[in-house]
C-alpha cells in the first residue's frame, strides 16, 4: 500500500500503479478530495476587443478529473490557460472577473505568475518536449525551481508516475525528439510533475495520438487524480465520460452582430452530464446532433 | 451488361490514365527559370575565370605568402597586402566586438521583452529601413562622429583616421542587419517550446536563456557572420574615414596603439589599386580580389559549419 491519504474515489492504484517513492513535497492538507482547488467567478477573457469567452463560474474540485468539453472556439482552452496565467504569453489578453486558487486570488495586485505556474503542470495539444535529452526535459523544471543537487531521483521518479521509466530507463541522455508521439506526450506529463505541482492542466493531451497511446494516456489520469487535481480540455466526449468526475460543457454563443463568444452552458457530475442534461444544446452535443 | 463493363472498364481507365496534357505554360516557365539560373551563373563563372586567370602571374611570380607578407608598396614588382589583409582581419574582429553584442542583445530586447506597442513597431520599421540604408551614408556618419568630433579618442596621433573609427563605422553599418537576422531568429522558435518552458515555471530569463536562445543560435550565428561578411567587403565607408594604401608600419605597437592608429583594408586597396596606371597592378588586384573572395568563403564556411553545430538535435 502506498502512504498517501487516499480518496474515497475507487480508483485501483495498487495494481496498475509504478512502485512509489516520495518525492511529493506538496502539502499534505491540499489533498483533500472535494474540497474546491479552483473557484472562478464570473471569468471572462478579452482577446483586444473580442470577448473570447464570458461570464464562466465554476468551482474545481481537488483530486478529481475535471473535464472541460465544447465544441471548437467555446473558449474551454482560454479558460484552462487562465487557470495558471498562461494567457499573460499572449500580450492582448485581459482576464475579468475573479479566479481562486486555495482561496487566493491568481489574478491579485501581488501574484508572481511564474510561482503560479511552478504548482500547475501543463500538458499541451501538442507534445512539446524541450530539443534537449529526456532526462534534461525532466530536471529541468526542478532546477529552476531550485532543487540542488542530483536529480536522478525526481527525473527516475515523475517518469515512473507518468509509466514512461521502463521504456527510457537505458537512454536518459537521448533526444526527446526521438521518442514516439505518445511517448513525447507522457514524457511532457512528466515534466508537468517533475516539479510537485498542486495541479496538472491539460489541453487536448491526447488529440495528436493514436488510440492505443490515447488509452495509456487515460489511465495514467487515473492514477495520477490520486496526487494531483487534474483540469482536462477535450473535444473528445468519450474521453471525457471515460476518465472525468465532473464535466464543464462550454459553447458558442453567436450575437445578432456575428460576435462569438464562449459560455457556459452546464457544469456537473460527468454521469449526470451525459444521461440527463439539464440543457438541450448539451443533449444536442453529447448526442452528436451538434457540431 | 455488366460483364462487358467489366471488360472495358481497364481499357478506358489505362487510357485516361496515360493521356499526357501539355503544359505549355508550365514548361515555359520552367524554360525561363532555367534560363535566369544559366545567366547568372555564366556572369558569376565569366567574373571568377578573369579574376583567377589575371590573378596567375602573382601566384607563378612571386607566391601566395610573398604576396600576402609583403608590405604595401607603389612600385608593382615588390608591392603586397600586408597592411591591408591584417587591417581587414583587425577590423572584423572590431566590428564583430561591437556589433554582434550590440545587436543580439537590441534583438533578445525588441523581441522578447518590448511590448507591441506603436513606438517597438517604430523603432522596427526604422532598423529595417536602416538596413537599406547606402553605406556610403555610413562612412559620412563615421568621418563626422569618429573621425571629426571623437577623433581625440578614436585616434589622437591620426586625425581620427583609426581602426577605431573604421571598425564603428562598419559596425554601425552592420548594426541593423545583425539585429533584423537575430530578431528573425528568436521570431523562429516554435512558440511550444517556450509555453513548455513557461508551464514548468520559467522566468522569461531561463525560458530566453535555456530554450529560446539555443534554438536561435544557428540562425542567429548564420545571420551574424554573413553580415560580417559584407562588413569585410566595403569599400566606400572606408575611404571616407580613412583607410590608406600608403606604406605604413604595423610594428610593434600595443593593442591600443595598433586600434588608435592608421588601417589599411583589402576592398579599399582595390579600389586604390585598380586605378593606378601600371600595368604591373593589373594582376596583383586580381590577385588581391582573389585573396578576399577566399577569405569570404572562409567567413561563410564557418558560418555554416556553426549552424551544422548548433543545430544537432534542435529539429522539431
Amino acid at each position: 500500500m502506498n502512504d498517501e491519504p487516499l480518496s474515497e474515489t475507487t480508483v485501483d492504484s495498487g495494481a496498475t500503479a509504478p512502485p512509489r517513492v516520495r518525492i511529493d513535497v506538496a502539502s499534505e492538507q491540499t489533498r483533500t478530495t472535494g474540497a474546491t482547488l479552483f473557484s472562478l467567478r464570473q471569468v471572462a477573457v478579452d482577446y483586444g476587443d473580442f470577448r473570447a469567452v464570458n461570464d464562466i463560474t465554476l468551482d474545481v474540485p481537488s483530486n478529481e478529473i475535471t473535464a472541460l468539453i465544447g465544441p471548437s472556439g467555446c473558449g474551454k482552452t482560454t479558460v484552462l490557460r487562465c487557470l495558471n496565467r498562461m494567457n499573460d504569453l499572449i500580450e492582448s489578453a485581459r482576464v475579468h472577473g475573479s479566479i481562486l486558487y486555495h482561496g487566493v486570488d491568481l489574478y491579485g495586485p501581488h501574484i508572481d505568475p511564474v510561482e503560479v505556474r511552478r504548482r500547475m503542470g501543463m500538458v499541451f495539444q501538442k507534445p512539446n518536449p524541450f530539443p534537449k535529452s529526456i532526462y534534461d526535459n525532466i530536471a529541468f523544471g526542478p532546477k529552476i525551481a531550485g532543487v540542488k543537487g542530483n536529480l536522478d531521483d525526481v527525473v527516475e521518479e515523475s517518469l515512473r508516475r507518468a509509466a514512461l521509466w521502463e521504456e527510457v530507463k537505458d537512454k536518459l541522455r537521448e533526444s526527446a525528439y526521438a521518442l514516439s508521439g505518445g511517448q513525447q506526450q507522457r514524457l511532457c506529463i512528466a515534466r508537468a510533475i517533475a516539479t510537485s505541482p498542486d495541479v496538472v492542466l491539460m489541453d487536448e493531451p491526447c488529440s495528436a495520438l493514436d488510440p492505443i497511446a490515447t488509452l495509456r494516456i487515460e489511465e495514467l489520469m487515473i492514477e495520477l487524480k490520486t496526487r494531483y487535481t487534474i483540469v482536462i480540455v477535450t473535444h473528445n466526449m468519450q474521453q471525457a465520460a471515460r476518465v472525468s468526475d465532473r464535466t464543464a460543457f462550454f459553447t458558442v454563443d453567436v450575437k445578432e452582430d456575428g460576435q462569438r463568444t464562449g459560455v457556459l452552458v452546464e457544469y456537473g457530475d460527468t454521469g449526470m452530464i451525459f444521461t440527463k442534461p439539464d440543457d438541450p444544446r448539451t443533449e444536442d452535443y453529447i448526442t452528436g446532433r451538434f457540431g | 451488361m455488366n460483364a462487358a463493363a467489366m471488360r472495358t472498364a481497364p481499357d478506358s481507365v489505362a487510357r485516361a490514365l496515360t493521356t499526357r496534357r501539355r503544359d505549355f505554360k508550365g514548361t515555359l516557365f520552367t524554360v525561363v527559370l532555367l534560363g535566369s539560373l544559366v545567366v547568372a551563373m555564366a556572369i558569376l563563372g565569366t567574373l571568377l575565370f578573369t579574376v583567377i586567370s589575371g590573378s596567375l602571374p602573382v601566384w607563378r611570380s612571386r607566391g601566395v605568402g610573398e604576396f600576402v607578407g609583403s608590405q604595401m608598396s607603389a612600385d608593382p614588382e615588390v608591392a603586397g597586402i600586408w597592411q591591408a589583409f591584417y587591417g581587414s582581419l583587425l577590423l572584423m574582429v572590431f566590428t564583430a566586438v561591437i556589433a554582434l553584442p550590440t545587436g543580439i542583445a537590441a534583438a533578445i530586447y525588441l523581441e522578447e521583452y518590448a511590448s507591441d506597442t506603436r513606438f517597438t513597431r517604430i523603432v522596427n520599421a526604422n532598423i529595417r529601413n536602416l538596413a537599406g540604408v547606402p553605406s556610403i551614408v555610413y562612412g559620412l556618419l563615421g568621418l563626422a562622429l569618429f573621425v571629426k568630433l571623437l577623433g581625440g579618442i578614436t585616434g589622437p596621433e591620426v586625425h581620427g583616421r583609426s581602426v577605431i573609427a573604421g571598425g564603428l563605422t562598419l559596425g554601425l553599418l552592420v548594426l541593423p542587419i545583425v539585429i533584423i537576422t537575430t530578431a528573425e531568429a528568436l521570431r523562429a522558435v516554435p512558440t511550444s517550446i517556450r509555453e513548455g518552458a513557461v508551464g514548468v515555471g520559467a522566468t522569461p530569463w531561463q525560458t530566453i536563456r535555456h530554450h529560446v536562445l539555443p534554438v536561435a543560435a544557428p540562425g542567429v550565428f548564420t545571420g551574424t557572420i554573413l553580415s560580417l561578411g559584407r562588413a569585410f567587403g566595403e569599400a566606400a565607408p572606408l575611404l571616407l574615414v580613412g583607410g590608406i594604401t600608403t606604406f605604413f608600419s604595423t610594428g610593434d605597437s600595443n593593442l591600443i596603439e595598433t586600434l588608435q592608429g592608421r588601417f589599411s583594408a583589402m576592398p579599399v586597396l582595390v579600389f586604390s589599386w585598380s586605378r593606378l596606371p601600371q600595368e604591373g597592378f593589373r594582376a596583383l588586384t586580381a590577385a588581391l580580389i582573389v585573396v578576399m573572395l577566399i577569405v569570404l568563403l572562409l567567413i561563410n564556411g564557418t558560418a555554416i559549419f556553426l549552424r551544422n553545430r548548433f543545430e544537432k538535435g534542435v529539429r522539431t
